[in-house]
């Protein structure tokens, strides 16, 4: 046990805090244009962040990254800094986070020399066709095929929680490409441009109110065969190499203490019948709760770190982190509707609205969270299975003809 | 920056686990917890044999002097297996309280040494009830403490009196009396000690040390979450092991997801405790102004995993897991008592909130 930072990373935080002060006025301006794309600032941004390496960082030079090697706790202690003066930390679209990696992983030279560039600065932005209506958590089931004519394929069906997809300009898509084999190997990781004919895409209005996805529909899209990624049917491996790169991603441990701290700021401010709502015992006890879960999840990032930073596998204690870290911030959000009360239920634009609805959408938003990028069930599948090495689901037993 | 154990701190726990194992097993468990013998000869011994018994204590007093998290890893593998041995108030209450009294006589070495036993009264120190308290008189001292931790058998009890004062009262001083309360936990012992005009000794003058009983009392709470957290570990693992042998429907239940759920569940809960209560322990000599909040935080956080996991262990094992035969129930039981012992969570969180100075309203 020891929560110091030796007198190089205190250097590494002092070099990030001056860095920050120094560009203060870039990551002020709004970093998306009102059609959601990265907006000029947001691209300088990016490119300052990608220089000092606060992003893409190991990603080669030659494809225009920072070209350096992954300090784990170096990047833990950007992150701290950033969020604690609530800086953006980089252009966050799925073609970063998710393409590079895999195109990195599984792209030839031409792709990569052709891709990751623009996509890393924010000229290109990419979206993510991997699920659809039938294929959720189950998304090995997918059914949008693409069938060879030539030296096209043509890609009929349809995708759904496509975010970004109205603004963006490219898609790494998972189809069907042989409908015979067993299904995780009949599945290939295509790119297609989201201009080609036969796309049409479909803003999904969430609970939130707002279009956060789509749904997208491909009607005889062609596409040449070359625009793959990997072999063809070994999109489902293809499409897994990146689920390693999200090892070095740990999200903000802190995120759920620093919503927390907002939800006493208003306790404190708040009165009910004159009594400030922070002196409410039964708000009181809540806070206290979630106080507690918040502090233990901010602790457990900090053991994934040690963890990590040895080179360790945490094993079942970093399978809880997706599964608690989206109820946690959901359940703060929901007790911060209480604090509000009636308040609470005031949305968009109506007097009285707190902190602009950032309650109300985070409540609702965070829900989707819990839902999105594995369900909490799936979640209890893997801690169970994997964590816990509980036996899998025996498989159903074929129906005979 | 390391936030975990060290490897010495690994070895230690895996020392104490071993000894555990080979010397409380579900077999020895429950012929010692059926007979109510909550302080073995030979687990005293063995315990002193290891070098736990002395672990907080000062070098110079037959101890090792180490850190209360060391002290915690191995309450926390006494109650992985619910071992029936008196530990928390003779080897890490009494002697934090001794060392800081520098009065202790030759209680130190004798308690290192698992030659004598001291039981420790904090719950007036947590929340009085009507009918409790001990008053001070020159060098007498009359009243009632309940819940006496470890009390039945000591040869002294370590005691608060209600104007924040700690008191030593030898068992055979005239004037006192020690009943045994009978809890649902059988694997330690609770007394009620009564005294009247009972010759004491003064550890600490009423206000001379005010931050010594904070001390404890989060030392003491600290110390029991760290006890659930192994009893869990163990429930957890019994569930698991469990549902892997038990069929029903012509398969092993571990395979249905309702049942795997609850394991996983379990285990979702379980794991951050881990670090929320090492911090809490770590804090006590790293971080001292965070360590009362720290230990509430710990033991009203573990009183409630702690209720979900005892619960939900024993429903994976079904009706087996109700019966006697099974032997879970020392740990429901143990859980049980460590949730309100102290402090029940409620109570506690009422605690942090006034260290964070939001006062309660009427």
């Amino acid at each position: 046990m020891d929560l110091k930072l030796s007198e190089r990373y205190e250097d590494y935080r002092e070099a990030v805090r001056v860095f920050l002060e120094e560009h203060r006025s870039v990551w002020r301006q709004p970093m998306a244009d009102s059609d959601g794309r990265p907006s000029a600032a947001g691209r300088s941004w990016q490119a300052l962040l990608i220089e000092h390496g606060y992003t893409c960082r190991t990603i080669p030079k030659q494809y225009g990254g920072h070209g350096g090697k992954a300090d784990i706790l170096e990047s833990f202690i950007a992150a701290e800094e950033f969020h604690r003066v609530g800086a953006p930390t980089g252009l966050a679209n799925q073609g970063i986070s998710m393409f590079v990696p895999t195109l990195l992983e599984c792209g030839t030279p031409e792709q990569k020399e052709r891709w990751i560039r623009p996509t890393i600065s924010g000229e290109i932005v990419w979206c993510q066709g991997y699920s659809e209506p039938g294929a959720g958590s189950d998304l090995a089931n997918l059914q949008t095929r693409a069938v060879e004519d030539g030296e096209d394929f043509v890609v009929n069906g349809q995708k759904i929680w496509t975010s970004s997809a109205h603004f963006s300009d490219m898609m790494f898509v998972l189809v069907r490409t042989e409908p015979e084999a067993p299904k995780h190997h009949g599945i290939s990781y295509l790119i297609l441009s989201m201009d080609t004919p036969g796309i049409e895409v479909r803003p999904l209005k969430t609970m939130t109110g707002r279009a956060e996805f789509n749904e997208v529909f491909f009607t005889d899209v062609r596409l040449p065969k070359t625009q793959i990624v990997g072999e063809r049917g070994a999109g489902w491996q293809v499409a897994n190499t990146t689920l390693k790169h999200e090892r070095g991603m740990l999200g903000d441990p802190g995120q759920a203490n620093a919503m927390l701290g907002r939800v006493v700021a208003i306790m404190e401010e708040e009165t009910l019948d004159g009594v400030r709502l922070i002196e409410h015992s039964g708000l009181q006890d809540r806070l206290l709760r979630l106080q507690a879960r918040a502090q233990a999840m901010k602790l457990h990032g900090l053991r994934l770190l040690t963890h990590g930073l040895k080179g360790e596998d945490a094993g079942v204690a970093r399978l809880i982190v997706k599964l608690n870290g989206t109820i946690l911030n959901h359940e703060i959000a929901a007790f911060a509707i209480d604090v509000l009360g009636e308040l609470g239920a005031l949305y968009e634009d109506s007097p009285h609205l707190k902190d602009r609805g950032f309650w109300q959408t985070t409540h609702m938003f965070s829900l989707g969270l819990i839902i999105g990028g594995g369900t909490s069930q799936i979640q209890k599948n893997i801690i169970s299975e994997r964590g816990l090495g509980m036996p899998r689901e025996p498989k159903p037993a074929s129906k005979g003809a | 920056m390391e936030f975990g154990l060290s490897d010495e701190q690994r070895m230690l726990a895996e020392s104490v686990r071993r000894f555990a194992d080979q010397n409380v097993d579900a077999e020895r468990l429950k012929a010692l917890a059926d007979a109510g013998e909550t302080a073995d000869t030979g687990l005293v011994e063995g315990l002193a044999g290891l070098g736990t018994l002395g672990i907080v204590t000062p070098e110079g007093a037959g101890g090792s002097a180490m850190t209360l998290l060391d002290a915690c890893l191995v309450q926390q593998a006494l109650g992985r297996n619910a071992v029936p041995a008196p530990f928390t108030a003779s080897a890490i209450l009494a002697p934090i309280a001794l060392a800081a009294a520098a009065s202790g006589g030759d209680w130190l070495p004798r308690l290192a040494a698992g030659e004598a036993r001291i039981g420790v009264g904090l719950s007036e120190a947590a929340g009085r009830r009507a009918g409790t308290g001990i008053e001070l008189d020159g060098e007498r001292a009359s009243g009632t403490a309940r819940f006496v931790l470890d009390g039945v058998g000591a040869d002294a009890w370590m005691l608060t009196t209600t104007d924040g004062g700690l008191i030593l009262v030898d068992a055979d001083a005239a004037g006192a009396t020690c009943v045994a309360l009978t809890t649902i936990d059988r694997t330690r012992s609770f007394a009620e000690i009564t005294l009247k005009r009972a010759p004491v000794t003064l550890l600490m003058q009423p206000g001379a040390d005010p931050t010594l009983l904070p001390r404890l009392l989060a030392a003491g709470r600290t110390a029991l979450a760290f006890d659930s957290l192994g009893a869990c570990e163990r429930m957890l693992e019994r569930a698991v092991a469990y549902a892997q042998e038990r069929k029903q429907f012509g398969r092993v239940i571990g395979s249905f997801q309702a049942v795997k759920h609850l394991c996983a569940e379990m285990a979702a809960d379980l794991e951050p405790c881990h670090s929320l209560c090492w911090y809490a322990a770590y804090a006590a000599a790293a971080y001292p102004e965070e360590f009362e909040l720290m230990a509430c935080h710990a033991k009203a956080h573990m009183g409630e995993v702690g209720q979900f996991v005892a619960r939900t262990a024993t429903e994976v094992h079904g009706g087996m897991g109700f019966t006697h035969e099974m032997g879970l129930h020392y740990f429901f039981k143990r859980i049980g008592v460590n949730r309100q012992l102290l402090g029940n969570p409620d109570q506690v969180r009422q605690h942090a909130a006034a260290l964070q100075g939001w006062r309660r309203a009427g």
